[in-house]
């Protein structure tokens, strides 16, 4: 049972208009102390939208939203000492040096250098820039900025972390060490906050999330939960040439649960992906490429809206 | 970092009953400490033009010309003074507002577009004054020094007769951050970095310098001209104009 207390966000019929555009539609959702919870969704979901009610900065256009128990109407800068942000693009300083960044942020909510010294070389150490620290910010790459703007969200020692995709623009080893100290934030009991459109990225780090498309809430829930309640458990996917595709899913038909025919490749989902291969390649139908997976999010997507979260 | 413990170690301690305290009270003082650590980064630069700037203006508009106009106007000097005299203080009171441009033009243009750092900032307890209020305090620093080095260069170059030439030091100051409030709100309102800063620096500052009674009393122009001097914005008329009151207060007690 939790007890209230431990609900650090609260939002009810949330709802944020920019003119004639409604970009989070009435969504309801609650994230609990020490968790990692998710915002998924694709490019213009209402994420970023979210997010900025959430951080305070952004007034909400009507519902109910408290963070920490406060109304950010009201406690705006009070809740706003209590929160890390990564924003979706960085906004560090260039011109001053790594560890300066730090400093001067910390500053911004009126610790004293005292504890700024330590406490700034303690978390550049956390996201491995000790080499980099009196490197001007210019310098650093895209996943170095990305990990020192992390450092910085959390030189107030928040209780929530936001993180507004993490890892978007970063090749694929700059988000595993992204994602390994983001773990590391979690098992020390941070509250994280994460948007993404990365199916992954959700599934490794967040315990709950919520599926978001057009500034609505599609689904709740567990990745796991999610995958058993909108997916199978395993998917089939066949590519026959682009040309082929559309024509040979009329074969298939009897095949799994469902049929998604992409223009790249079909998907059949099924709980007995192997055996059901086989039988395809018994019937003489020779795809190009065959794969069996697991379901992921990207398949809850794409039921629950008909697209992927990447286009 | 590494353990769990130091998640909720120190900062706390740090805050009052409300994290937002300190930074309501002091956020305007962080914002400078910030800009000048900013400028800490070009210092070289800014100590050399500092210094330059009003050697070489000096030399060339008070050595220079001004034996010329000296020779040539007699006992009467330009409106009473020596040429150096006449222009030195316009010349110290135009360094205070191409600091302030400096300082107020692309670097907040940049917070806004480029680095986007008064984003950052507003997600911390700070607020959009506190950020402007901020930034001009960093501005009258930077424009102090300025003015301070460029008053020595005058006193060393005789252009100061008396102890209350330093007058134009404050009034530097107070036309530079007046001016400077300006440029941050143009700043400001620019969605995109299309030649403005040029364009006012050419057509609007550079007027100003030249046509506001910094070089020439005014009543040397013709008189359909003048309007070139009412108009310069009034802020830097009022400034480069100050000079004027500076000097006879200065001369008067002489
Ligand atoms: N400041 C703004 N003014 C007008 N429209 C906006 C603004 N911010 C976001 N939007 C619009 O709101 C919708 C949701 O945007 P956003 O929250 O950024 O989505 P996401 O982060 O999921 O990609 C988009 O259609 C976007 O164009
Ligand atoms: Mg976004």
């Amino acid at each position: 049972m939790e007890k209230p207390i431990d609900i650090v966000i609260h939002a009810r019929g949330l709802t944020k208009d920019f003119g004639q555009l409604r970009a989070v539609d009435s969504v309801d959702f609650e994230v609990r102390k020490g968790e990692a919870f998710g915002l998924l969704g694709p490019n213009g979901a209402g994420k970023s939208t979210t997010m900025r009610m959430i951080a305070s900065v952004s007034k909400r256009t009507g519902g109910e939203l408290s963070i920490l128990g406060l109304d950010p109407n009201e406690y705006g800068p009070d809740i706003r000492g209590h929160l890390g942000v990564v924003p979706q693009q960085d906004n560090l300083d260039l011109e001053i040096k790594v560890r300066e960044n730090l400093i001067v942020y910390g500053r911004y909510f009126g610790l004293p250098m005292k504890f700024l010294r330590p406490k700034a070389d303690e978390l550049i150490e956390f996201v491995q820039l000790t080499e980099k620290a009196k490197a001007k910010v210019d310098t650093l790459s895209g996943g170095m900025k990305r990990r020192l703007t992390i450092a910085r969200a959390l030189i107030n020692e928040p209780d929530i972390l936001l993180l507004d995709e993490p890892t978007t623009g970063l090749d694929p080893q700059a988000r595993h060490v992204l994602w390994d100290r983001l773990f590391r934030l979690k098992e020390s009991g941070v509250t994280l906050v994460i948007t993404t459109h990365y199916m992954d990225e959700a599934e490794q780090l967040c315990d709950r999330l919520i599926v978001m498309d057009k500034g609505r809430i599609m689904a709740a829930g567990t990745p796991a939960s999610l995958i058993q309640e909108f997916s199978s458990r395993e998917v089939v996917e066949l590519r026959f040439g682009s040309d082929k595709n559309a024509r040979l899913a009329e074969q298939l038909r009897g095949f799994g649960e469902r049929i998604e025919v992409l223009p790249d490749r079909i998907l059949i989902y099924t709980d007995t992906g192997e055996e059901d291969l086989a039988r395809i390649v018994e019937r003489g139908l020779r795809p190009v490429t065959s794969l069996v997976r697991r379901s992921s999010l990207e398949d809850v997507f794409l039921r629950l809206t008909g697209r992927s979260l990447i286009e | 970092m590494s353990g769990q413990a130091s998640v909720h170690a120190g900062a706390s301690a740090y805050f009052g009953q409300r994290r937002s305290a300190k930074s309501i009270a002091f956020g305007t003082w962080y914002v400078t400490e910030h800009r000048l650590r900013t400028m800490r980064a070009y210092l070289s630069s800014i100590v050399t033009v500092s210094v330059f700037n009003p050697v070489i203006y000096l030399f060339a508009l008070g050595v220079g010309i001004g034996s010329y106009i000296d020779a040539n106007s007699g006992a009467q000097g330009v409106e009473g003074v020596r040429y150096l005299i006449f222009v030195g203080p316009a010349l110290l009171v135009s360094a205070a507002l191409t600091t302030a441009f400096e300082e107020c033009s692309y670097p907040v243009m940049g917070g806004f577009k480029w680095t986007r750092e008064f984003w950052a900032m507003n997600a911390a307890p700070i607020n959009g004054r506190q950020v402007v209020n901020g930034i001009l305090l960093a501005t009258g620093f930077r424009i102090v020094f300025t003015v301070s080095v460029f008053w020595c260069c005058l006193a060393a170059f005789g252009a100061s007769p008396s102890g209350y030439g330093i007058l134009a030091i404050p009034a530097a100051i107070l036309s530079g951050l007046a001016f400077g409030t300006v440029i941050m709100a143009v700043a400001s309102r620019l969605e995109e970095d299309d030649g403005w800063f040029p364009i006012i620096n050419r057509l609007i500052i550079t007027p100003m310098f030249l046509f506001s009674g910094t070089f020439f009393p005014l009543d040397q122009l013709p008189i359909w001209l003048r309007w070139l001097g009412w108009i310069s914005p009034p802020l830097a008329r009022h400034a480069i104009g100050t000079r004027s009151r500076v000097r006879y207060v200065g001369t008067a007690l002489a």
